[in-house]
């Protein structure tokens, strides 16, 4: 495996997401994702300090390929929501949307200005596509499980550009981020717990007609 | 040797309804039957070329067309392909719009010549044949336009001469990618089963066969070999890209190329054995997904 074929894998999986209709695979294919962006700080090249990267590595699998996966599933199961992502954006314009992002992303990519190279040419334009395609998902789908997809496909973007473009790899900041994200899952997990009890679904765009 | 592309188009006129054959045979070793002889599309062609054909009295010249225009367009089309890693018969650049474009001919005038009939059935298998193969061909395209970036040739018989191991050590991902948009136009194409079930003769859920339900005799048997041929051609593309075997051997190509077909005939045989036809809904998804595998490959090689 080398990394150019894992960015390509990645890709994929954002691009499954955006044209999958139903939020048990949507979760499975953010855990395959996880797992995916997990082996790349195993394939970053001249690291010293091995125990780091296998921690980093290790750490992210785990909570992304499986401690993640399981709570959202669990909160899909307990919250009993219906099993259909229900997009504001319908499934073909959202992939023609992902396609024209990877197309930006690989042009902004191109014209970029770096401080040091990185390991793949395509390391870059992946990451800012991961991020763009997380926001959009975010923004375009009801669920509160699916915006918690985005936010996750988001934060895989950034730790893609982190792995590529830091040269000394900052164990902290890396672990930080990744507590911070398992914080925000977890919240979410118990918020979307809540919010089906107090109001039988999980549609965030009818929290805008609360009234006080 | 300049016989040899003669000798590819023969072999695809030959051997072309026998890919059909080892296809049913796949299927029915899957359902643990012993299935219709492989020879079996050779006999029904023979039996309804010796029928007569019965035409109604509200069609038109049209209707008669439809089938040997389309069987022209598809022999053209084959002359095109290479075979083999040899040259096709016709080369020149460009040609991969006139390949693509011929298959689109053969489509409009079925298309027509069901329209023709004025039976609401065939009406609608047309509309629904005009609705996926809309979405079919810019992934067919997308995905040639990727090969030939790569290959850096724009005649059809220049790409897939081209493409050798290294170009696969270089590009694999996008070749992969390329393979897999090109797999599911050529299900989409010959009306396989994640598209159209081939057996099925419930009108509300076919799409090609409800199109040629009023044609019959010698129409019919141009419509059957041609739909092989149009499998056969689509496949030689598909083969082309995947086994990218260089021999100066003309005969050592054409022995790869003939196992690659019986391959893709029994890979489609499983796919058809362990999938189920999708929903009507859910076909453009598909189509639009392998336009956008298609497009990935292209910005990837773009690159």
């Amino acid at each position: 495996m080398n990394v150019d074929v894992i960015l390509i894998l990645v890709v994929l999986t954002n691009l499954r997401l955006l044209g999958s209709s139903r939020l048990g695979a949507s979760i499975r294919t953010v855990a395959v994702q996880g797992f995916l962006i997990g082996l790349l700080p195993l394939l970053a090249p001249n690291r010293d300090a091995l125990w780091k990267i296998l921690i980093l590595s290790i750490g992210s699998m785990a909570l992304k390929g499986v401690v993640f996966p399981r709570l959202l599933l669990r909160a899909l199961r307990e919250a009993d929501v219906r099993r259909e992502v229900e997009p504001f954006v319908g499934s073909v314009m959202s992939l023609l949307v992902g396609i024209v992002a990877l197309g930006a992303s690989f042009w902004i990519g191109q014209r970029l200005a770096l401080p040091s190279p990185t390991t793949s040419a395509l390391l870059v334009p992946v990451a800012l596509s991961s991020i763009l395609i997380g926001l959009f998902l975010i923004v375009s789908r009801k669920k509160a499980v699916s915006q918690v997809l985005g936010f996750l496909v988001l934060e895989n973007g950034i730790f893609t550009f982190g792995v590529g473009l830091v040269q000394e790899l900052s164990l902290l900041v890396e672990l930080g981020v990744l507590l911070d994200v398992f914080v925000a899952v977890f919240v979410m997990g118990i918020i979307i717990f809540h919010i089906s009890r107090a109001f039988d679904h999980l549609d965030t765009d009818r929290l805008s007609t609360l009234k006080d | 040797m300049h016989f040899a592309p003669i000798v590819h188009v023969l072999l695809g006129l030959t051997f072309a309804p026998l890919l059909l054959g080892i296809i049913n045979r796949t299927k029915a070793l899957f359902a643990g039957r012993r299935g219709q002889p492989l020879l079996q599309l050779y006999y029904d062609v023979w039996k309804l070329l010796r029928k007569g054909a019965v035409y109604s009295r509200t069609t038109t010249w049209v209707f008669r067309a439809g089938p040997i225009v389309g069987l022209a367009a598809v022999l053209a089309a084959m002359t095109l392909v290479p075979f083999g890693k040899m040259p096709a018969l016709v080369a020149f650049p460009g040609d991969l719009i006139l390949f693509a474009y011929l298959l689109g001919l053969m489509r409009f005038f079925t298309v027509i010549a069901a329209l023709d009939t004025g039976s609401s059935f065939e009406g609608m298998g047309a509309s629904r044949e005009v609705q996926f193969s809309a979405l079919a061909e810019p992934a067919l395209l997308l995905a040639l336009v990727a090969v030939a970036r790569r290959t850096g040739s724009i005649s059809l018989s220049g790409m897939f001469d081209k493409i050798s191991l290294d170009v696969w050590q270089a590009a694999g991902p996008s070749l992969a990618l390329v393979a897999a948009a090109l797999l599911v136009v050529l299900l989409c194409e010959n009306a396989r089963i994640p598209v159209d079930d081939p057996n099925t003769h419930l009108e509300l859920t076919m799409i090609h066969e409800v199109m040629v339900l009023d044609h019959g005799g010698p129409d019919f048997a141009f419509i059957v070999y041609g739909a092989a041929l149009k499998l056969w051609v689509l496949g030689l593309l598909l083969i082309g890209i995947v086994l990218p075997i260089q021999s100066g051997n003309a005969w050592i190509g054409i022995a790869v190329s003939i196992c690659g077909m019986v391959a893709l005939g029994v890979v489609i045989g499983i796919i058809e054995s362990t999938m189920a036809r999708l929903r009507l809904v859910r076909v453009p998804q598909l189509l639009v997904g392998a336009g956008v595998l298609g497009a990935l490959a292209l910005i990837l090689v773009l690159r």
